[in-house]
């Protein structure tokens, strides 16, 4: 049947289908990429190695305790020794706000925790709090993704129960792929949220780098941007390209779900006319009116099926879409900390070097003749000067010694955590799509059912009428 | 039963003459262009209608069928000619003119290739119902539409069945009141009424709904894209990905043959649809007939009563003669014979017009309701055939989606 439709599509060698225009031009705001270089991970060569743990990093002891589990690729499920639900939302009314509360429930046998079971409640700001700890703590490592702190299209309401719902699934997923990582899990901050009662948090919140040291490290984190990375490997600046295409596609499958969400749900409109007219039509017939409410219902069962059908994508596709889109954001975010880390290594070296030829270099004429002037013997000045220098370098290699571990534990950090998250984004989004077939599947399954149940009404009909059935 | 041009069987009457002793089929639409009838430049489709005796085929020699061209305005003018000639019978409508219940895909286009398709199917089966009814099939002006290529069109107006159209027209078209409706007659129109009205009112929705669905299978194209984009930054991933793109590309393409078989759906509603209007002509032929047997009947009353008065003396009913009568005199004795005298002429006409019209109708109704049941039957068999093949089509629309699902599922699984 030839097709007099435009066809708009980007070009891609396996297409050969025409999407008309309308559907085209809300699609297909992707670029067209490039042959992509396959970014090539040898990881046997990046396990990392307890031993390059630098005592001096901003790591809580307990992951020091456990560092060594970084380096199990595989956990079993047996080997699960902490479970985390969120459930159970509920609204809490004050003077001041209204806000939902969560119940949060640790069943665990791990010896860190005093007892094997905890139930606390908390609210989306004490997630947005840990989630900062724990990049704070890990510049380097991919936490993942909380919700959002609004949704903004469609005018929900913060109180909307889909909304506080699909919240709640994503905030238990944020808790357990913390449970399951082997460095967060080990967090104290992790506990305390686990553990503690609401007083305790407060209290606990309070504490950690004050507000002038975190504004030192924010105006630290700024010069490094400004600076920038002079000689970043390559294997980071494959990542980052990793990163952006990764995010172009993953935000792209999100927004053709969404379309395909919205297109269902308007044929769900149509349909659901189709059985009411049949219906209605029945009632004018006699010999039809059999068949024709027997239709009528069919119809009807195949939007219910639809109905479902929709609302298991919205539940279950496009909340795991969404997160890895999230999850792209962060990949960027935390590739962009390493560079920093990087660049302030790099800064601190150019300014040791400098130092250094400070000191190397022999007393000016100028200097000296300023002195003389100002009454002090060219060897006491030069005295002075040397131990200043000498004083100032040895300042500046330990502090460039520690900027160099921080470095390398940054890049070790990234580039386990980056295989381990791929591991993870592979399962996830794999079962999702698996998930999302099989349902499919059952969805024409149960509308065959419906149609082979009226076919096989006429043709008992048929027979019992005595007429020849000629299908 | 006979297999009507891909929309199924059709119930065939014992004692249809035609259609037992030739094969029709309308083969192919070609386009022609023409000067029209003010001498301007038309495009226009043409049809070739072939026809081959029976007994010719079974024998296993397989002659060349005989054929002709005929254009869509003829097989008009050879329906209005078999709505005009034989009133009481639901006269097979023809596909439509110009194409209604579009959703976005197909084309309003006459011209365009689908349509015309369509509409030669649809031309072929209208033939093959007049040839398959037990009145219409042994018409002479049908039999020449099918074989005489020239002047058939003089023919048809040689038997001056448009003056009675014309007349016929008029009167269906002036409002009139029955005062003594056939309740049958006036249950059919209501019949035809309610199925007009809820056969358009599914085929809109019906094409809004394809329309939808249309839209739903392209989008999974975009899918298609965007995994094999995706497969080319992935290492382990990749193959998964790419091979369930393939099969996302598939669904997409899958709904054009799925609509287009809906299509055949709507067709055959669409056909019914027209039927109603069929049914409804015939029941307004009867009030037609009725109304002008009551008509004759009370012209004849008052005709009656008039020679009563007359004869009597009395005047018991207002009229005008009587009122002049009585202001400028009393009439003559030869006056009142004279006027006696036309009007038993005019009440024996209007005992003969009477029993005409009497007679007339009676045969009409008893006509009419046998083509009426004939069509009942006719209907309920050929609606169910179609719900029939609608969750046929259903159901084989279901199993491509199992497939391509589970195909994508194991796709998935080597992601």
């Amino acid at each position: 049947m030839s097709a007099s439709v435009v066809d708009n599509t980007v070009s891609s060698g396996n297409s050969s289908v025409a999407i008309p225009t309308d559907i085209s031009g809300q699609i297909l705001d992707l670029d067209e990429d490039d042959e992509l270089e396959v970014f090539s991970k040898d990881t046997s060569t990046t396990q990392t190695d307890g031993s390059s743990f630098n005592a001096s990093m901003q790591t809580s002891p307990a992951s020091m305790i456990n560092q060594y589990k970084f380096e199990e690729e595989e956990e079993d499920a047996d080997t699960k020794d902490i479970f985390v639900t969120v459930d159970n939302p509920e609204s809490h009314v004050t003077a001041i706000e209204t806000y939902i509360t969560y119940r949060v429930e640790t069943k665990t046998t791990r010896s860190e925790f005093d007892s094997s079971e905890f139930e606390v409640r908390r609210r989306y700001q004490d997630f947005l709090w840990l989630k900062g700890r724990l990049e704070e703590a890990h510049p380097t490592l991919i936490v993942h993704p909380l919700p959002e702190k609004f949704v903004m299209k469609g005018m929900v309401e913060r109180f909307n129960e889909d909304f506080i719902e699909t919240r709640r699934r994503a905030l238990h997923k944020f808790l357990n792929k913390i449970a399951e990582h082997p460095i967060f899990s080990s967090s104290e901050d992790f506990k305390i949220f686990l553990t503690a009662g609401s007083g305790e948090l407060t209290s606990h919140k309070k504490q950690g780098p004050g507000f002038l040291s975190r504004m030192g490290e924010t105006v630290k984190a700024v010069a490094a941007a400004v600076r920038g990375v002079r000689n970043r490997p390559q294997e980071f600046t494959d990542m980052q390209e990793y990163a952006e295409a990764f995010s172009q596609k993953i935000s792209s499958l999100d927004k053709v779900t969404q379309r395909i969400v919205r297109e269902q749900k308007e044929y769900l409109e149509e349909l659901k006319e189709c059985g009411p007219t049949y219906a209605l039509w029945s009632q004018s017939e006699q010999e039809l009116a059999e068949p024709l409410k027997n239709v009528a219902g069919c119809v009807d069962n195949c939007c219910k099926e639809t109905e479902e059908q929709v609302k298991h994508l919205n539940d279950h596709l496009i909340p795991v879409l969404h997160e890895y889109v999230l999850c792209a954001d962060t990949l960027k975010a935390v590739l962009r900390r390493r560079d920093n880390i990087q660049a302030d290594f790099e800064g601190k070296t150019e300014a040791l070097a400098t130092k250094k030829a400070d000191r190397d270099a022999d007393s000016k004429v100028l200097s000296l003749a300023w002195d003389s002037l100002v009454g002090r013997s060219p060897e006491e000045v030069k005295q002075q000067k040397q131990q200043k220098l000498k004083g100032e370098i040895k300042e500046m290699r330990d502090e460039l010694d520690k900027a160099e571990d921080r470095l390398e534990w940054a890049n070790n950090a990234l580039k386990t955590d980056w295989t381990r998250w791929q591991k993870v984004m592979r399962t996830d989004l794999r079962s999702a799509f698996i998930d999302t077939a099989e349902r499919n599947v059952s969805y024409y399954e149960k509308c065959l059912a419906v149609w082979e149940s009226f076919l096989q009404s006429q043709r008992t009909d048929a027979e019992g009428n005595g007429k020849v059935d000629s299908s | 039963g006979q297999f009507l041009g891909g929309l199924g069987f059709v119930m065939v009457e014992k004692g249809t003459s035609l259609l037992k002793m030739m094969e029709i089929s309308v083969a192919e639409a070609e386009k022609r262009t023409g000067k029209n009838a003010v001498n301007m430049q038309e495009t226009y489709t043409v049809y070739l209608i072939e026809t081959r005796p029976v007994d010719a085929a079974s024998e296993g020699t397989n002659p060349v069928p005989d054929s002709l061209w005929r254009r869509y305005s003829e097989f008009e003018l050879l329906r209005n000619y078999l709505l005009v000639t034989y009133p009481f019978s639901v006269v097979p409508p023809l596909p439509e003119k110009r194409a209604e219940f579009v959703w976005h895909k197909l084309s309003a286009d006459n011209m365009d290739p689908d349509f015309v398709e369509r509409r030669r199917v649809g031309l072929e089966n209208f033939l093959l119902r007049v040839a398959s009814h037990p009145d219409l099939s042994s018409d002479k002006i049908f039999y020449s539409f099918l074989t005489e290529e020239n002047g058939w069109k003089e023919t048809v107006f040689e038997t001056g069945f448009q003056a009675k159209a014309d007349s016929r027209l008029k009167a269906l078209n002036a409002t009139f009141r029955v005062k003594n409706p056939d309740k049958r007659f006036a249950e059919m129109k209501h019949y035809g009424d309610e199925l007009q009205s809820v056969i358009s009112q599914l085929l809109r929705v019906r094409a809004r709904a394809a329309d939808r669905l249309y839209g739903v299978y392209k989008v999974h194209g975009n899918y298609g894209r965007v995994f094999s984009e995706w497969s080319a930054i992935e290492k382990e991933m990749g193959d998964g990905l790419q091979s369930a793109g393939h099969h996302m590309d598939a669904y997409a393409a899958s709904v054009d043959d799925i609509l287009e078989e809906e299509e055949h759906y709507a067709d055959q509603l669409k056909e019914y649809l027209f039927y109603a209007d069929a049914l409804r002509a015939v029941c307004r032929k009867h009030e037609l007939t009725q109304y002008e047997l009551e008509m004759a009947a009370q012209d004849l009353t008052s005709k009656k009563q008039q020679r009563e008065e007359l004869a009597t003396g009395t005047i018991r009913t207002f009229s005008l003669k009587g009122m002049t009568s009585k202001l400028f005199g009393q009439e003559t004795p030869e006056q009142r014979e004279a006027k006696l005298k036309m009007l038993e002429t005019q009440i024996e006409e209007g005992e003969e017009l009477v029993k005409e019209r009497n007679a007339e109708c009676e045969e009409f109704v008893k006509s009419a309701w046998v083509d009426i049941e004939r069509f009942k039957e006719q209907k309920d068999h050929d609606l169910r055939e179609a719900l029939i093949s609608y969750a046929i089509m259903q159901i084989s629309m279901c199993k491509k989606g199992i497939q391509v699902w589970n195909n994508a599922k194991e796709c998935f699984s080597k992601m």
